[in-house]
């Protein structure tokens, strides 16, 4: 926080005039439109025009923020739930926030267009009832690789773990995702929570990293650097696999045959959310085919969306990376919330980071 | 009306926005539910935070050392007096400095990445390319070129403001040069020296966005550990230990910089 | 001591390191292409897309705006607590000083999230409105700090004369009082400007619904960054530039009209 004391003396009249701009921008920016909405959503994670097509049409204002991971997210919604209107979590946290009674019961009546989602997630595990929430988009967890930097085609969670990929892997900086895959390679189920296991998976983790396999932990870096070939590996989400296939040739996806985590983003309402129908009308329109195709077409993760389906042409439909086949879903579990035990992971997640 | 009543509302203020947030802070790294606890701070002595600290002394006290070693010859040469057009040398030295720093951090992650332009380079002068992003040299070099004028310009503003005819009468007295440097030049900078590492040493030790940029989140520095148990994590308790311990360090390092310092008033003068 | 030569070399090769990162987004600013890998040809196209981008701009402007705002008030409120803190004494003076030094020792993460921890205690939404506050806050004690050593040199039998000569306490630190420490004003004022203006961390943990420039720069590092991003660089650099290099061409200018001999080293 430090400054030198060379300021130049023809700043003063440049502030003299800044000064008067800024006073008038001030003034009309305090001034509010008919009604807002706080949109809490993922980095990369919807279409501008969606957020512009939204405002046009209902006069209600957008005011977007994005986060990184769940537990970031999770982190500012307790912190204050009325600030957001509309979050985007996953579904194990959604199944936190339901038993936090964080959540807003959604008002069907508002959201008709909520119809076109897909039956088989009307009621997830999750949100049994499905009172809470609507799905946003789903999809996997997988290995995307450079085909012209590994030796042979990738399939299994290990080659993470292959010294000949050293300084050549992206992981995750995000922890269920990464714990959840190292548990996956040791044959565990993602949500495994015993302390062998977690241990074990730290044991892996610290290895890996000490072996100077990892290049880098981050999440929505990887695509843009596998993009450009930064590295041979990187562990990422569907829709940032499909993205990046689209920029380069010569990646592919896999989800691993260990399995895999499949996850939903569902849209929930925050509870004291201070603008509930407007936060409704967001999710309706988010839901309407001809916006949610905008959403699909600009960030590739699965749609849940029954009528944006049938606007999609048979080549898409049939790309595998997108909408993973059944015997590859099969393989994968949903992330279950583990409630108390997140400490322990964040031990294991610090630990992992710090290890030199 | 008293004058001193003129301070009333900036004293409300700053026991708003300054006094209160700290004790927020102070209650949350002892709280516990049943009362006053010390736990947060024992969980600190886990070797795992312990490294951390360590290793961000060590990154922050590597950082000074550089700084230092590079930035007291600029300074020096800058304030020598047969420097035609020092002015202008002094301002191409501080216009970096009003370029945002993440936009030059930036730029660095551009030239240091795999396919970078120093690696093309390397390259395509047929050594290959190295590994320059995402290394602990790579979290050092991002600090040193953020810091760097840190440590520049308040040795320089010391030194062209100190007497100079105590240099030319050691001169004229038979002294060497090397001899007039080391007994009137250095003496005379120290001050300089002093604030310098201060406004070096700080904020290497505190910073959580050149290790994450150039670190690729490999190598969590005391800054890391903070905003991640207040953003990610969510445990206040222990982040509001953590940072009382930062001030802690903080203080105490200022306090001991501050006896070093033969010149205590022009402490903070450089502002 | 050493050969002028050689120590003009030293200089350049720190310069070279200084500006080497700068150059290169100046020089990709005009790359036509998208991404770094390919040189696409010279083009202007980015700075034009630079000034339809819609959140660099409004980034542009929160920045610009939270700078003046803040600066207007922690000028304000920083100029009557010099002038209050000077007429106090003894403890009441410590306190205030050390107050006011809080801030400016404190590492800026631990002032942004006890500032982030009061907002959400006190339920208040983090956006435009406390980051101007947190901004303030940070801003105020350099304005102090800028008048104080004003009000200090100040010869204080000033302020009785223009009291006996009849004047009415405000219009004595009207008169005389204000233009004595006004040097310290505008130096406070300017430092509180650039604090303001270059400000990434606290702003980063008082703010979620509004992003100034660093917040948003900060975010597109951790995805991808537009080449808007290197014309506006290049921008920047021009202006700071310009700035900078007027203002010394005028001192140096200053300088030589000055009668010889009258060296002011």
């Amino acid at each position: 926080m430090n400054r030198i004391n060379i300021v130049p003396r023809y700043l003063r009249k440049a502030l003299a005039m800044l000064l008067t701009i800024a006073l008038a921008m001030g003034v009309s920016m305090s001034a509010l439109a008919d009604g807002e909405v706080n949109v809490y959503n993922w980095e990369d994670y919807i279409s501008e025009d969606a957020l512009s097509l939204f405002e046009e049409e209902t006069g209600i204002k957008v005011n977007y923020m994005r986060f990184t991971t769940n537990e970031d997210m999770l982190v500012q919604v307790r912190a204050d739930p009325t600030n957001y209107d509309v979050i985007f979590p996953s579904d194990y946290i959604i199944e936190r926030l339901i038993s936090e009674e964080l959540l807003e019961e959604l008002d069907w009546g508002n959201i008709p267009n909520a119809s076109n989602i897909l039956g088989w997630l009307n009621s997830p595990s999750y949100d049994p009832d499905g009172r809470f929430s609507v799905p946003y988009m789903w999809g996997t967890v997988g290995i995307l690789y450079n085909t012209k930097m590994v030796s042979a085609p990738i399939d299994s969670w290990t080659a993470l773990w292959d010294e000949e990929y050293k300084n050549n892997v992206f992981m995750m900086d995000s922890i269920r995702d990464t714990i959840g895959v190292t548990l996956k390679m040791l044959g565990y189920s993602m949500n495994e929570r015993s302390q062998e296991a977690l241990d074990a998976a730290k044991d892996r983790l610290v290895e890996q990293k000490r072996a100077g396999i990892v290049k880098a932990y981050q999440v929505d870096e990887t695509k843009d650097k596998m993009i450009a070939g930064e590295a041979a590996i990187g562990v990422v989400w569907s829709g940032d696999a499909a993205y990046a296939m689209g920029y380069n040739e010569d990646l592919a996806y896999v989800v691993p045959n260990e399995g895999s985590n499949v996850w939903v983003d569902g849209m929930c309402v925050p509870k004291g959310a201070r603008n509930k129908a407007n936060a409704e009308a967001f999710i309706d329109f988010m839901c309407r085919p001809d916006v949610a195709l905008l959403n699909f077409e600009e960030i590739w993760y699965c749609t849940p969306n029954a009528g944006t389906i049938a606007l999609l042409d048979e080549e898409t439909l049939q790309d595998e990376t997108i909408f993973p086949p059944q015997d590859v879903i099969d393989r994968c579990e949903f992330f279950q919330d583990i409630s108390s035990d997140i400490t322990r992971f964040n031990r294991i997640w610090l630990a992992v980071k710090s290890a030199r | 009306m008293k004058r001193s009543s003129f301070a009333a509302p900036y004293g409300l203020w700053m026991l708003v926005f300054t006094v209160v947030p700290v004790f927020i802070i102070v209650f949350y790294a002892f709280a516990a539910s049943g009362g006053v606890t010390l736990d947060n701070f024992r969980l600190f002595l886990e070797p795992e935070f312990v490294g951390i600290l360590t290793f961000s002394l060590w990154l922050a006290f590597l950082c000074t050392l550089l700084c230092l070693l590079f930035g007291y010859p600029c300074a020096l040469f800058l304030a020598s007096r047969d420097m035609k057009r020092a002015t202008m040398l002094v301002v191409l030295f501080v216009i970096p400095m009003w370029m945002n720093f993440l936009l030059r951090t930036y730029a660095w992650m551009t030239l240091l990445e795999d396919t970078g332009l120093i690696n093309r380079f390397l390259e395509w002068i047929g050594i290959g390319r190295r590994r320059l992003m995402y290394t602990e040299n790579a979290v050092l070099f991002g600090l040193v070129y953020n810091f760097l004028p840190f440590m520049i310009f308040p040795i320089y503003s010391v030194l062209v403001r100190s007497d100079r005819n105590l240099e030319e009468a050691a001169q004229d007295l038979g002294a060497n040069s090397w001899l007039v440097f080391l007994r009137v030049t250095l003496p005379l900078s120290l001050p300089g020296v002093v604030s310098g590492v201060s406004m070096v040493f700080m904020p290497a030790v505190t910073t959580f966005v050149i290790p994450r940029l150039l670190g690729g989140g490999s190598f969590m520095m005391f800054g890391d550990l903070i905003e991640n148990q207040f953003l990610t994590t969510g445990d206040w308790n222990f982040g509001s230990a953590l940072s009382l311990i930062m001030m802690a360090l903080i203080f105490i390092s200022l306090g001991i910089l501050h006896r070093f310092n033969p010149d205590a008033e022009s402490n903070g003068a450089v502002w | 001591m050493l050969a002028r030569r050689l120590r003009m070399t030293y200089l350049i090769v720190i310069l070279t390191f200084l500006y080497a990162p700068i150059i290169v987004l100046i020089v990709y600013s005009f790359n036509a292409a998208e991404t770094r890998a390919i040189w696409g040809g010279w083009s202007l196209k980015w700075y034009a897309e630079l000034f339809r981008n819609k959140s660099i701009m409004d980034a542009l402007s929160v920045t610009i705006t939270v700078a003046v705002l803040a600066t207007i008030a922690s000028l304000i409120l920083g100029t009557l607590a010099a002038i209050g803190i000077h007429s106090m004494r003894g403890g009441m003076r410590q306190v205030f000083i050390q107050v006011t030094n809080l801030p400016m020792m404190m590492p800026d993460i631990v002032t942004g999230i006890s500032l982030m921890v009061l907002f959400i205690f006190a339920k208040v939404p983090r956006g435009y409105g406390t980051m101007l506050l947190a901004h303030i806050t940070f801003d105020a004690p350099y304005v102090i700090f800028s008048i104080l050593p004003r009000l200090r040199r100040m010869n204080k039998h000033l302020y009785e004369a223009a009291l006996d000569l009849g004047a009415t306490p405000s219009v004595a630190l009207w008169k005389v009082i204000m233009p004595e420490i006004m040097p310290g004003m505008v130096t406070g004022a300017l430092l509180a400007f650039t604090m303001s203006l270059d400000d990434f961390v606290i702003s980063y943990f008082t703010s979620v619904r509004t992003a100034n420039l660093s917040v948003l720069i900060y975010s597109m590092t951790r995805r991808k960054v537009p080449p808007t991003v290197n014309a506006l660089s290049a921008i920047m650099f021009i202006v700071v530039l310009t700035l900078l290099l007027i203002q010394n061409l005028r001192e140096v200018r200053a300088e030589k009209s000055k009668p010889k001999g009258v060296r002011s080293v």
